[in-house]
Formats: structure tokens, C-alpha cells, sequence
């Protein structure tokens, strides 16, 4: 098993499932050490069911999310996770979880994260870019903006809120030639600004970790949010055309209007913002 | 070059005096007083009493800065004050004394955002280079991380301070406010053993705590532990019971989770290996030892400062208006205003890359 990633939740590996050339990801939550052990354990248990709960509603619904393959939300020792279980499950009896773990299909491709990064290092790179070339720039990196709207209108119309949506959390599929401009590990240290990088392809969200199923005009409006958030203090160049990724929601189902409505409420909640008027 | 900082955004008046040598070697604290308006148990700070102490209070503050510093008012090159955000009538005693100094001795003035003055006295103190902040106090909330010239807020509360949650949970059981609440809090809090039950409310990057306060204010009624202690309550292992103690623990457990969790979120989105804790919430030794585990398990660090730098102080207005002030920002008379809503990323930072 390879560990692709620490997230702040969870460790992504990459492994197999049924035959050895069948990729597919291994999230394991393991406990955190610094919570309370109840307090660990019910939020270890809630969120990993919830997850798989909702990636299953979504692939049901033809939303593009990975398949769920299996779940375990109590682990018992931390070395079952290799497949061995010689723990005498004393964590276990005084309440405490050791993880859980989740078994996804694995998804090819990069971080839009890495694909913004990449982008802006590009055009910062490049001073000497006519303005027609500007413009097709800022045109290809606006498509893809648009797409993420429609990818998080569609996940809504579904029925389930993300919790998370940032850059991170979105990838871009590959089609084998993508790695262009990109560094595709997602270490970071790949050449970048070199090449403008690609940015064709299917969108694919990831990382339900603090999804829940909702349809409330709130819940989607707080998703929006927090992808705009995560927008302006990642990708400050990019942020003036977040507004495209609004225009792709709009139009990608019934009832996105009243969301955005709601939206502009809870722009205005975070405490001590300046009013006028 | 030296600069004097008045703080007072709430119920601390600080007055520091910090020197940056002019050959660029680390800038010096050369005085740091404070002096704290403690109410009785079971009562908060009201904005017109907390103001009347600190115009008692401040001249004999600043004289007792400058005489430990040992500097005269011709050696200081300029007066620094917390702009906002605070609560507005003591934010005012400080703009008010500013304005007086700067005339009087013919210094410019700098206008601070509190917020940074603890993110710069904290990277000044530590040495930590580029960390996630987690800024906890009576008033604020936030996971700040820097990106282009500001310091830019990854998540906040979306209601009340996790500092004013404790101080008010304080006040339900009529805690003393000396030092202050937190700090009782945190004391009997280490005889809790019991947890129970709270909401864990982290919506995004965000966390709520009102529900928390209402919930828990809710079982102290229930549980009848709210009003002053009483002596007999011994901690009964047989009883299904919670005691004063374990509420504390379970509110300290809770939120202090919620903030760790949300810190850590930050950190892998930014990819950084640094985190540091400023704020008067900061010198909760739990919330560190949290924090600790947690950046360990991650590889990386935390950075706290201990609480003459993390509760409000002078010092910290004086190191980051005198940033700005190298940085060519003053702030001239009719600017020098104070006001109660003054976010952290509407300040340009000019003094970093």
C-alpha cells in the first residue's frame, strides 16, 4: 500500500481490490490522539458512516463521486489495518475506537488545487503574454470554473451537501496525457509555469468526510461559501472569476436561485465585518 | 527606532515599549505593563465601567513604562494604538490617549488592527516563520493563514468567541474573574473526569458555540450547579451525576476539539507545518497539549507564547505598529479613529514578502 496523502481527517492509501491491477483508494480515519476517547469514537463512527452513506446515494443518482466498495467503523487495534489482528481490543473496552476505514474506487487525476497552482505560476511567469493569449487563458481557466459550479449544482440536486468543498477536494480525471504543467504526484515540487496546464476533462469530487444528505437552501449556501473562501486565501489570482463558478450553479438545476439568495446572507455572517449603512 | 503601544480593546489596558535596533538584530521588549478590570463572580465587564478604569489607569501606566524602559518621550518615534476591533468605549480610552501623546510630544501615530498585533508579537516571540495562527480569545476566533499581503481567514465563529463561551459558562457558576475566568475554568476542569454529551458544531471551516453555551448552561441548571459552589459537592464515582467540574472538562474537551480539528484542516490545505496559538484563550494548557499531539502526529510544530504576550498587552501594538510605521504606513490626526468592527484581512500587510 502506498500512502498517497495525510489529510487533516484521514490517510489516503492506494491499494488493490479483487485483482491486483484494480486500483482503489483506502481512506483510514485513524483515532485522534488529542480528542477525548468518546468524543473520538462518535465522531469517528458518525462521519465515516455518513460518508459512505452519501457516496452511495450520489452513484446512485449518477453523481461523479467513487464507488464505495466496503466499511469498517470500529477498528479494533491499529495494526488491522495491515490485515492482522493481534490487539487485545483494550482501547476498545474502555470506550475507545481505533479508526475506521473506508474502500473507494480509485479515481486518476489531479487536484484542481494543483491545476490552479500550476495556472497561476504559469501566467505569473509569463509577463510577456499578448492580450489575446490573456484572454484565452483566462477563458480556459473560466470553463473550467463554470464546470465546477455545474459538478457542485448536480452533487445538491442530489440531495447531499459536501461539508468541505475546496480546491483540494475536487480532480480533475486524466485522460493518461494529463500531466502537463501539472505536478501529478501532488507533492508540489513539480516544474511549474512552464507549460499553460490542461484542463479538459470530467470533474470528480472527493473526500465526503464531512458530508451530510440535506436539501436546505442553508446547508448548499454554506457549501458555496466555503468553496469561495477557500478560493481567496489559495488562489488569490483566481479569485476575481469565482464568479463563474456561481454562473455554472445557477444554471445546473431547479432551485439554485433561491441558494445564491441565501448565499449573500451568509457572506455576511462571519463576525466583525465592516457595515455601511 | 522605539515605538510605545497602548492597548485596550477590552478589559485589559497595556502599555509597551519595544525597540528595533537599527542594525536589523532581533527588536527588543523594553517594558510591558498591564493592568486587568476584574468584576466580582458572576458578572461580565460593561463597556462604560471597563472605560472609566482605563482612563483612570493609563497615565500611570505609560509613566511606569517609560520609566522601566528607561526612555524619555523624545526617544520614542512613535505612538501606537488598537484600532479596533473591541469593544468601543474602552477602544476609545487608549485612541483618546494616543492622540494626546502624539500631540504632546510630536510623535506620529499608527492606527493597529488588534488581530495582527497578536499575530506579529506571536511570530516575533516564537520565531515561527509562516504558521497557521489560531487566534483565540474573549472576542475573537479564528484560523488565519498568510497569503499575498494579508493575512487572510481560513475559518471563524460564526457566533460568540470561544473565550466569551468560557467566561459566560464562568458566569453561570459564579466563578471568580481573577485572573480570570478561563484560567478557573481550566483549573477545575483538570478535576473532571466525566464527559458528557455536548453539541460538536464545525461547519466548514467554521465552528459555532452558542448552541454549546445554551447546552451546557442548560445542564447546569438541570443538574442545579449553576450559582456560587457548594462545599459539600465531593466528587461521588457511584453517582450518574456530572459535577461542576466535569462540566467544565466537557466544555473544554469539546470546543477545544472543534478548534484543533479546524486548525488541522488549515494546515493540510495550506500545507503547513507550523501552527501557532495567540490570544488569551492561547495559554490554556490543555488547548496547547491538544495541539501538540496534533501537529506532532502531522510532523510538524506548535508555537504558544505564555500569557504576557498572549492576553492582551501593549507590547504587541507597539511591535505591530512599529512594522507598519518602518513600512511607511501612519496614521495621521484625522484618521486616528477607533472602531468595534475592524476585520483581520482588511489590513495590507506591507512589512512581509
Amino acid at each position: 500500500m502506498e500512502l498517497i496523502t495525510q489529510g487533516a481527517e484521514a490517510h489516503l492509501y492506494k491499494t488493490t481490490y479483487l485483482t491486483p491491477s484494480t486500483p482503489a483508494a483506502l481512506k483510514i480515519r485513524p483515532s485522534k490522539p488529542y480528542r477525548h476517547p468518546i468524543l473520538d469514537r462518535r465522531l469517528t463512527r458518525q462521519r465515516v458512516l455518513q460518508e459512505a452513506r452519501c457516496l452511495v446515494r450520489l452513484v446512485r443518482e449518477g453523481v461523479n463521486v467513487p464507488a464505495v466498495l466496503a466499511v469498517d467503523w470500529e477498528l479494533r487495534d491499529n495494526s488491522s489495518s495491515g490485515g492482522e489482528a493481534n490487539g487485545n481490543g483494550n482501547g476498545y473496552a474502555a470506550g475507545a475506537g481505533n479508526g475506521a476505514w473506508i474502500l473507494m474506487e480509485w479515481i486518476d487525476g489531479v487536484m484542481l488545487k494543483e491545476v490552479f497552482r500550476a495556472w497561476e505560476g504559469y501566467v505569473k511567469s509569463r509577463t510577456g503574454l499578448s492580450d489575446a493569449e490573456r484572454e484565452g487563458e483566462e477563458g480556459k481557466v473560466k470553463c473550467l470554473l463554470r464546470r465546477i459550479g455545474v459538478a457542485v449544482g448536480l452533487l445538491h440536486k442530489a440531495g447531499v451537501v459536501h461539508g468541505d468543498l475546496t480546491t483540494s477536494n475536487l480532480i480533475l480525471k486524466s485522460q493518461a496525457a494529463q500531466t502537463n504543467g501539472v505536478d501529478g504526484d501532488g507533492d508540489g515540487k513539480g516544474e511549474v509555469g512552464t507549460v499553460s496546464p490542461h484542463m479538459e476533462g470530467e470533474i470528480v469530487l472527493i473526500d465526503f468526510g464531512l458530508a451530510s444528505q440535506s436539501i436546505q437552501d442553508e446547508d448548499r449556501a454554506v457549501d458555496l461559501y466555503v468553496l469561495e473562501r477557500a478560493f481567496g486565501s489559495t488562489h488569490p489570482r483566481t479569485e476575481r472569476f469565482f464568479g463563474e463558478v456561481l454562473e455554472g450553479y445557477r444554471g445546473s438545476y431547479r432551485g439554485a436561485g433561491s441558494v445564491m439568495k441565501r448565499l449573500e446572507d451568509v457572506r455576511m455572517r462571519g463576525r466583525k465585518r465592516s457595515m455601511i449603512g | 527606532m522605539i515605538a510605545i503601544g497602548l492597548e485596550s480593546s477590552a478589559n485589559k489596558l497595556g502599555v509597551g515599549i519595544i525597540r528595533h535596533p537599527d542594525d536589523g538584530s532581533t527588536p527588543q521588549v523594553l517594558s510591558n505593563v498591564r493592568h486587568t478590570y476584574v468584576t466580582p463572580p458572576g458578572e461580565g465587564f460593561l463597556p462604560k465601567d471597563t472605560a472609566r478604569h482605563h482612563r483612570a489607569w493609563v497615565v500611570k501606566l505609560v509613566k511606569k513604562a517609560l520609566r522601566e524602559a528607561r526612555v524619555l518621550p523624545r526617544d520614542i518615534d512613535c505612538v501606537c494604538f488598537t484600532k479596533g476591533p473591541g469593544m468601543g468605549a474602552p477602544l476609545q480610552s487608549a485612541a483618546i490617549t494616543a492622540r494626546m501623546l502624539s500631540l504632546l510630544w510630536g510623535k506620529e501615530l499608527v492606527g493597529v488592527n488588534h488581530c495582527v498585533g497578536h499575530i506579529e508579537m506571536g511570530r516575533l516571540i516564537t520565531g515561527a516563520t509562516n504558521p497557521v495562527v489560531l487566534y483565540v480569545s474573549g472576542g475573537n476566533t479564528q484560523v488565519i493563514a498568510y497569503s499575498s499581503q494579508r493575512y487572510r481567514i481560513f475559518g471563524e465563529t460564526l457566533d460568540i468567541a470561544v473565550g466569551n463561551c468560557l467566561d459566560r459558562f464562568a458566569r453561570t457558576l459564579h466563578i471568580s474573574n481573577d485572573p480570570a475566568p478561563g484560567y478557573n475554568i481550566e483549573q477545575l476542569a483538570k478535576k473532571g473526569k466525566r464527559l458528557v454529551d455536548l453539541p460538536y458544531t464545525v461547519k466548514g471551516m467554521d465552528i459555532s458555540m452558542s448552541g454549546i453555551l445554551a447546552a451546557i448552561d442548560g445542564l447546569a441548571v438541570q443538574y442545579g450547579l449553576d450559582g456560587e459552589g457548594k462545599d459539600d459537592e465531593e466528587d461521588d464515582a457511584s453517582s450518574e451525576k456530572p459535577t461542576r467540574a466535569d462540566l467544565c472538562f466537557s466544555l473544554q474537551e469539546t470546543i477545544y476539539s472543534m478548534l484543533v480539528e479546524i486548525t488541522e484542516r488549515a494546515m493540510a490545505h495550506v500545507g503547513s507545518k507550523e501552527v501557532l496559538i495567540v490570544g488569551g484563550v492561547g495559554c490554556n494548557e490543555r488547548l496547547q497539549e491538544m495541539m501538540g499531539i496534533m501537529a506532532r502526529d502531522r510532523g510538524g510544530t506548535v508555537h504558544a507564547t505564555d500569557e504576557r504576550f498572549c492576553i492582551d498587552n501593549g507590547i504587541m501594538i507597539a511591535q505591530a505598529g512599529l512594522l507598519a510605521y518602518k513600512a511607511g504606513v501612519p496614521t495621521p490626526l484625522k484618521e486616528s479613529t477607533c472602531t468595534q468592527r475592524f476585520r483581520t484581512d482588511d489590513v495590507f500587510v506591507k512589512w512581509r514578502d
